[in-house]
């Protein structure tokens, strides 16, 4: 439209913002009603109305989830649930992420005979399901030692992840054009040398995406999760899944509620921050690759 | 000893000969250019020199030293790549000093280097930019200093100027020449572009198929091509080619005698061919009153001279004339050349005869 043009009511771009505005409140709505049913009291929940705002909004039930709702006969809130998950996620993320970004360098850049075949044979690992290796994989860590142990949690991300990993690098770093490594070598740079000073500082959008797509596998992982994990353990997802099933004489959604916030924020914190790289990143990566 | 000897090396890709045993020595301070079409293995040659490609067979010696297996950083060379190839997350101070610093080059010496080659490109106010804010001829410079910096025994240019555009082509062709005779540095400069074989080089090596036609100075190629590829592929327009048999006199071709002067009619005869290429650059034409008769079928300008399409009873010929030309389309005219301007090929071998 011209700047000069008077507006008229355009009815495809209504049309289009309703539908928009519709699929945003549909998804939207149990957000809005786990938020505000957490800040409720029990009395109002027992009145029934599901939509209404809070009539004395208090952090009450937060508080009682973070640190002293039960989880069977532990009454400790989420907390430690929260913190085994943090001590998991971070190395296993960063782990996943770096060693993908070096299998991606070497099979776009580095090519050896059967690099593609490699590459094809771990793609297999991006669509395997996850059951699958579940008893080869506990097999593993008690021979290892580290069964039930937040370490053996790490491991079992990191291998699980590598595939995808590897396969959002390898495909980001064939768009670098390969004369950039040729150029670094005849400056005299060698292959970790070429990594860490070209590669690397080129990759910021493809490691954004990367660390998020780890990030919240790893963060709402469930199965791993409950299947690996010690006494001491245990991950916040399965901490929550503990809390929501404990029965005691009465349900008490507000802090249920609370509780799957908690369980959730740390992702949803990091997609506002980091968001807008990773639909940039995604999208870069699937033009060049 | 030379700078650069390239000794019987060839390379195959699975079965497919690229390059078949290529022979090449080079001398200090010379600029070879290798041109050919693409395919024709002129890259892989300047990657196999580089390092960045190994030889089948064959071997590589730069300066004495035999670097058939050398890495590329051992070499002691600097190569401009045809996309420049600038490391877009440093400046242009550091892409320039990166060969150094890898090359655990003190801190003060590389700054100093960054300032001379920055002096002799002009592009001192440049050092502090990205890449990316770079204009094409820009990083063209940026990419020639990163390789002035260190003074490398060996320059590698793989197509530099091809992604410039044509004016700036012809202001950089200028500078790269000047900047070769001030560093005399021995060079191998990679092109398709005949022009810039012709202006640069002080030997060119014509490429196809994997084998070197020819290889001699701009001159040598350009007034006796060895081979029929090399006298189409140097000149623009090409070169006039016709198939002509030998008969009484010199040859003829459908039915229409081409002269040759006697040392040509002794080489053809000692030839022993059956059949021939009669070759005749379009400089070599000119309108006369009598000789052989055509007419004009199509007139193209450029300015300082003008290329006519001639039909004639051989077939058509292009004649390249100074100035404009008074003839237009569909006038009946007469070209005439002298026989020392004529290049004989054998038909069968396409190799020069005379």
């Amino acid at each position: 439209m011209s700047p000069g043009q008077p507006r008229r009511f355009d009815w495809h771009r209504a049309a289009l913002w309703s539908v928009l505005a519709l699929f945003a409140l549909f998804f939207l709505l149990p957000m809005y009603v786990m938020v505000t049913t957490s800040l409720k009291d029990m009395a109002q929940i027992r009145d029934g109305n599901l939509l209404s705002l809070p009539t004395a909004p208090s952090l009450a039930a937060w508080s009682t989830a973070w640190s002293s709702a039960c989880t069977g006969v532990d009454c400790g809130g989420l907390k430690p649930f929260f913190i085994n998950s943090v001590i998991m996620v971070v190395p296993a993320v960063l782990v996943s992420t770096m060693l993908g970004a070096i299998n991606g360098y070497v099979l776009s850049k580095w090519r050896f005979r059967g690099s593609e075949t490699m590459f094809a044979l771990m793609l297999f690992g991006v669509f395997m399901p996850m059951q699958v290796v579940l008893l080869p994989m506990s097999q593993v860590l008690g021979w290892l030692g580290i069964a039930n142990s937040i370490g053996g949690l790490v491991l079992v991300h990191v291998i699980a992840g590598l595939p995808s990993t590897t396969l959002f690098f390898r495909n980001y770093y064939v768009g670098l054009p390969d004369e950039l490594v040729k150029a670094a070598m005849l400056d005299g740079a060698g292959f970790w040398r070429i990594f860490w000073r070209i590669v690397l500082p080129l990759s910021t959008p493809i490691t954004v995406v990367t660390l998020i797509w780890q990030f919240t596998n790893i963060w709402n992982d469930f199965l791993y999760g409950i299947v690996f994990s010690g006494a001491g353990s245990k991950p916040v997802t399965v901490g929550l899944n503990n809390l929501a099933n404990t029965s005691s004489v009465v349900k008490e959604y507000n802090v249920d509620m609370a509780a799957a916030m908690i369980a959730g924020l740390p992702t949803l914190f990091v997609y506002i921050v980091a968001g807008k790289y990773f639909v940039r990143g995604l999208t870069a990566g699937a033009v060049k690759g | 000893m030379g700078a650069l000897s390239i000794r019987n090396v060839r390379r195959s890709y699975g079965g497919v000969d690229v390059l078949k045993g290529i022979d090449v020595e080079v001398e200090a301070g010379e600029f070879l250019i290798l041109v050919g079409p693409s395919g024709c293995g002129k890259s892989t040659l300047l990657n196999i020199i580089a390092g960045l490609d190994v030889a089948t067979s064959g071997t590589v010696h730069i300066a004495g030293r035999d670097v058939t297996h050398a890495l590329p950083k051992d070499r002691d060379i600097a190569m401009v790549f045809q996309s420049y190839a600038l490391y877009p997350n440093m400046n242009v101070a550091g892409n320039i000093s990166f060969g150094l610093e890898m090359r655990n080059v003190p801190r003060a010496e590389r700054d100093a280097a960054v300032q001379r080659v920055a002096k002799m490109l002009q592009i001192e106010h440049l050092l502090d930019r990205k890449p990316g804010q770079l204009s094409g001829g820009q990083r063209q410079r940026v990419a020639m200093g990163r390789a002035l910096a260190r003074n490398p025994v060996l320059f590698l240019f793989d197509e530099p100027l091809s992604n410039l555009d044509a004016k700036l082509r012809v202001e950089m062709r200028a500078e790269i020449k000047q900047l070769h005779r001030a560093a005399q540095v021995t060079t191998v400069y990679v092109t398709h572009d005949q022009v810039e074989a012709m202006t640069l080089g002080d030997r060119i090596a014509v490429m196809k198929a994997g084998v070197i036609e020819q290889l001699g100075t701009p001159d040598e190629i350009y007034d006796r091509p060895a081979t029929r590829f090399v006298a189409e592929f140097i000149g623009s327009p090409a070169m006039n080619v016709l198939a002509a048999e030998p008969a009484s006199g010199g040859v003829a071709a459908r039915g229409i005698g081409l002269p040759l002067d006697d040392a040509q009619r002794g080489a053809l005869a000692a030839s022993g061919a059956t059949a021939t290429l009669y070759g005749l650059r379009p400089e070599a034409l000119s309108f006369a009153d009598a000789g052989l008769p055509g007419t004009v079928t199509m007139i193209e300008p450029t300015g300082p001279e003008t290329y006519a399409l001639v039909d004639t009873a051989v077939g058509k010929l292009t004649a390249r004339v100074p100035g404009r030309l008074r003839a237009s389309t569909g006038a009946a005219v007469a070209l005439r050349w002298s026989t020392s301007e004529v290049h004989l090929f054998d038909a069968r071998t396409e190799r020069r005869i005379a």
